[in-house]
């Protein structure tokens, strides 16, 4: 039902203003939020929870997540924690976050645990793929991809946020759904010095939230909308959530915190309209792995192995090559292209049709063993966020049987669309916050969890480190007292906050976030030089001063959005000086610059760190091994008894 | 700062994948309460349907649908754009979903 012209549907409450104060303050509350405030609690802190939307389903895995990545410690594994994270780290030429990936390797199959004694499903307990290659019987587990080694789980994750919001409930977490933070508050409002709590707006009444805090853990996934952007269907912008806007990189960024990897981006894979959405064409990876392919005249696509042996057995695409330790995924994930890790995959098109195949290319559900075409329609295709109603539910009303239809693939892998190389998007293992063995930030009591963390990527990697910096976020509030928050900070960051609400006929959210989307394709594109780099951040700072000064907002929902934008233009700027910052081009980072043409010269093998201090922007670097020795740091902050909660 | 009393003017519901049928939904605003979007708002009058009030931003992730304890009142219409093309193996047959 549409409204009408009409007033505003909750009180609006614009002049009020809530004070809270706890020990630890978790922003986000997606997959690592929910568990960072769970573990904290679990500690005996006092923990408040801030999410802009609803727990109960918020976040990059709100409505499912069909698997669960890097459980080298469930009982069929035959890979350690230790193996696979050396692995992820050649994989990405020591590009990753070596502390985050390990926390993920080493806990996550303990989360995936947790989440179930929470009462969420994450083994076969109704036994509908009893006798499957895939399933343990003894533990009733799934595995995914490299059925050998068993490492990545197949779960019902549509139970999982419902599950997580309960238990944040009974621990009796502060929950604060639809409060969008705005603001870090530090110590004398200085940049870089202690944390001291965190500003927020509702989304709905418009009431200004001031909490004050002795520990800050900032979930807020990564920003998107930076250079793709759709004004008629804003919403489906990017992969990631609408609401993933970047709000705590970039009040992170203004409070002094050090970021790494920020100048990667990678050309876009999934946009608006151009796109179908996710995993709802034919394909054979990810969530569809390994789907048989037929081409236009019902002829089998062959697979192949990393060497391009033909695999013959339908078995061999769930175990690494000869001579092979083990493989990430299956093929067709860019990222996972490194002879090393390299899983089997159909063959690159281009040798398909020279072999003499026909396009279009079909997934072909109904010739794939009972149990394989199962778990991929109606388990995988039906847990994976965004499938179950889209998908799953919609496909079957409109009358696809995957036991006798075919489904056409547009375009190569599970992507379905395709983008000019200026439209970028920060995917794949991007930049995010510089963390230390406690996942804290170099402003002391800022820790981050999940997607904020640079490099960094899924569910079991947001519940580990969310879990894992709960736990030391609650430790550090425990041994210290509240900074004192300044009131003229606050005060600032009220004015900041509400400015919008004065506008009249102003400029609209929608229009500056397309406004930058053109900036950041124009002048921080495929090529990157000094003088584009210089010319854009101009560009950005001329839009803050003349247009975002002149944003104007009906109601405390737009003002939100208003804010979401305000924080793009933000993380724009340090997108901008990230790249600056890095004076040679890198094959890894998907970063070129024209007047540093040289790949990977070895003096920039680092990570290259930009953080805003009093007198404008300061870049440093770190040893890409920065985090030393994996086991004796993890257990050398983590003693025996601290890591159970 | 005060002098708006915040008004809203509904989205433009193009392209907007989730339709209401009033006759069958009982006003439990359930909907309303999951999308982390937001939307959708409770219908100032009870027991009526929620109103639509930001179509254009939805995520199109279906939370909405799935939470919906009244079969059929909420329903997922695929965008047209979204549109694929399946074939049925035995006849060669095409057919568009």
């Amino acid at each position: 039902m549409k409204a009408a012209g009409m007033k505003w549907p909750y009180p609006v409450e614009w002049d009020k203003t809530e004070y809270i104060e706890t020990d630890v303050l978790v922003l986000g509350g997606g997959a690592a939020g929910c568990f960072a405030a769970i573990s904290a609690a679990k500690k005996g802190a006092r923990v408040a929870l801030v999410e802009k939307g609803a727990i109960v389903a918020s976040g990059a895995a709100g409505s499912g997540c069909d698997h669960w990545e890097s459980a080298t410690t469930n009982p069929c594994s035959r890979i350690s924690p230790e193996e696979l994270t050396e692995t992820m780290i050649r994989t990405f030429s020591g590009y990753t976050n070596g502390i985050s990936h390990y926390i993920e390797c080493r806990e996550g199959y303990d989360r995936l645990l947790d989440i179930e004694a929470m009462g969420a499903k994450v083994r076969d307990t109704d036994d509908e793929f009893k006798g499957a290659d895939f399933r343990d019987e003894e533990t009733k587990l799934l595995f995914a991809y490299d059925y050998f080694n068993r490492f990545t789980i197949r779960v019902w994750g549509s139970t999982f946020k419902p599950a997580l919001a309960r238990e944040c409930r009974r621990l009796g977490i502060r929950i604060f759904d639809r409060v969008q933070a705005t603001g870090l508050l530090t110590e004398r409002g200085e940049k870089g010095t202690r944390i001291a709590g965190a500003t927020g707006i509702n989304t709905r009444t418009g009431k200004f939230m001031v909490y004050r805090a002795k520990a800050v853990i900032l979930c807020t996934s990564r920003p998107t909308r930076l250079w793709l952007f759709s004004p008629d269907v804003p919403g489906i912008s990017e992969f990631r959530p609408f609401p993933c806007s970047g709000d705590g990189q970039a009040m992170a960024w203004r409070a002094g915190v050090e970021f790494a990897m920020m100048e990667k981006s990678v050309k876009g894979e999934w946009s608006g309209l151009r796109s179908f959405p996710p995993y709802s064409t034919g394909n054979n990876h990810n969530t569809w792995y390994a789907c048989n392919l037929v081409d236009a005249e019902g002829r089998a696509l062959p697979w192949v192995d990393r060497d391009g042996r033909i695999l013959d057995r339908f078995a061999d695409r769930f175990r690494p090559a000869e001579g092979q330790r083990l493989y990430l995924k299956g093929g067709g994930e860019p990222s996972f292209n490194v002879y090393e890790v390299q899983g089997p995959d159909t063959p690159p098109v281009n040798d398909l049709l020279r072999q003499g195949f026909k396009l279009p290319f079909f997934a072909d559900l109904a010739s794939l063993p009972e149990m394989e075409r199962k778990i991929i329609w109606g388990m995988m295709v039906g847990e994976e966020g965004k499938t179950k109603i889209p998908i799953l539910r919609a496909y079957g009303e409109a009358g696809f049987d995957p036991e006798k239809d075919l489904i056409q693939s547009y375009g190569d892998g599970w992507k379905s669309g395709s983008f000019l190389p200026q439209e970028r998007q920060l995917f794949g293992l991007p930049g995010g916050v510089v963390n230390d063995w406690k996942l804290m930030t170099n402003v002391e009591g800022l820790f981050a969890a999940g997607d904020t963390l640079y490099a960094s990527n899924c569910f079991g990697h947001a519940a580990a480190t969310g879990h894992y910096a709960g736990r030391h976020a609650a430790a550090f509030a425990a041994r210290m007292e509240a900074a004192a928050v300044d009131e003229r900070q606050v005060a600032e960051e009220r004015r900041r906050v509400t400015a919008p609400i004065a506008g009249e006929n102003g400029t609209d959210w929608k229009e500056l976030n397309t406004a930058i989307t053109r900036i950041m394709q124009n002048y921080c594109g495929a090529f990157k030089s000094e003088e584009l780099l210089v010319t854009g951040l101009k560009m950005l700072a001329d839009l803050e001063t003349r247009e975002a000064a002149r944003l104007s907002v009906r109601n405390p929902h737009e003002l939100g959005r208003a804010h979401e934008v305000l924080d793009i233009l933000t993380n724009a700027e340090l997108v901008m000086e990230a790249c600056r910052a890095r004076k040679a081009s890198s094959r890894e980072l998907e970063f070129t610059r024209l007047d540093y043409p040289e790949i990977d010269p070895p003096e920039w093998m680092k990570l290259v760190t930009v953080k805003r201090g009093r007198d404008g922007v300061e870049t440093d670097s770190r040893s890409l091994r920065y985090f030393g020795d994996l086991v004796e740091n993890y257990e050398k902050h983590n003693p025996a008894d601290s890591e159970r909660v | 700062m005060t002098k708006k009393n915040s008004d809203v003017i509904p989205g433009n519901s193009s392209f907007f994948p989730v339709s209401i049928d009033p006759a069958l939904c009982n006003g439990c605003n359930r909907c309303v309460e999951v999308c982390q979007v937001d939307v959708f708002a409770p219908n100032p009058e009870p027991g009526k349907p929620p109103l639509i009030l930001f179509a254009p931003e939805c995520w199109q992730e279906g939370s909405c649908v799935a939470v919906c304890p009244q079969k059929g009142a909420m329903r997922w219409k695929r965008l047209l754009v979204h549109r694929v093309r399946c074939r049925h193996k035995d006849t060669a047959e095409d057919f568009f979903i």
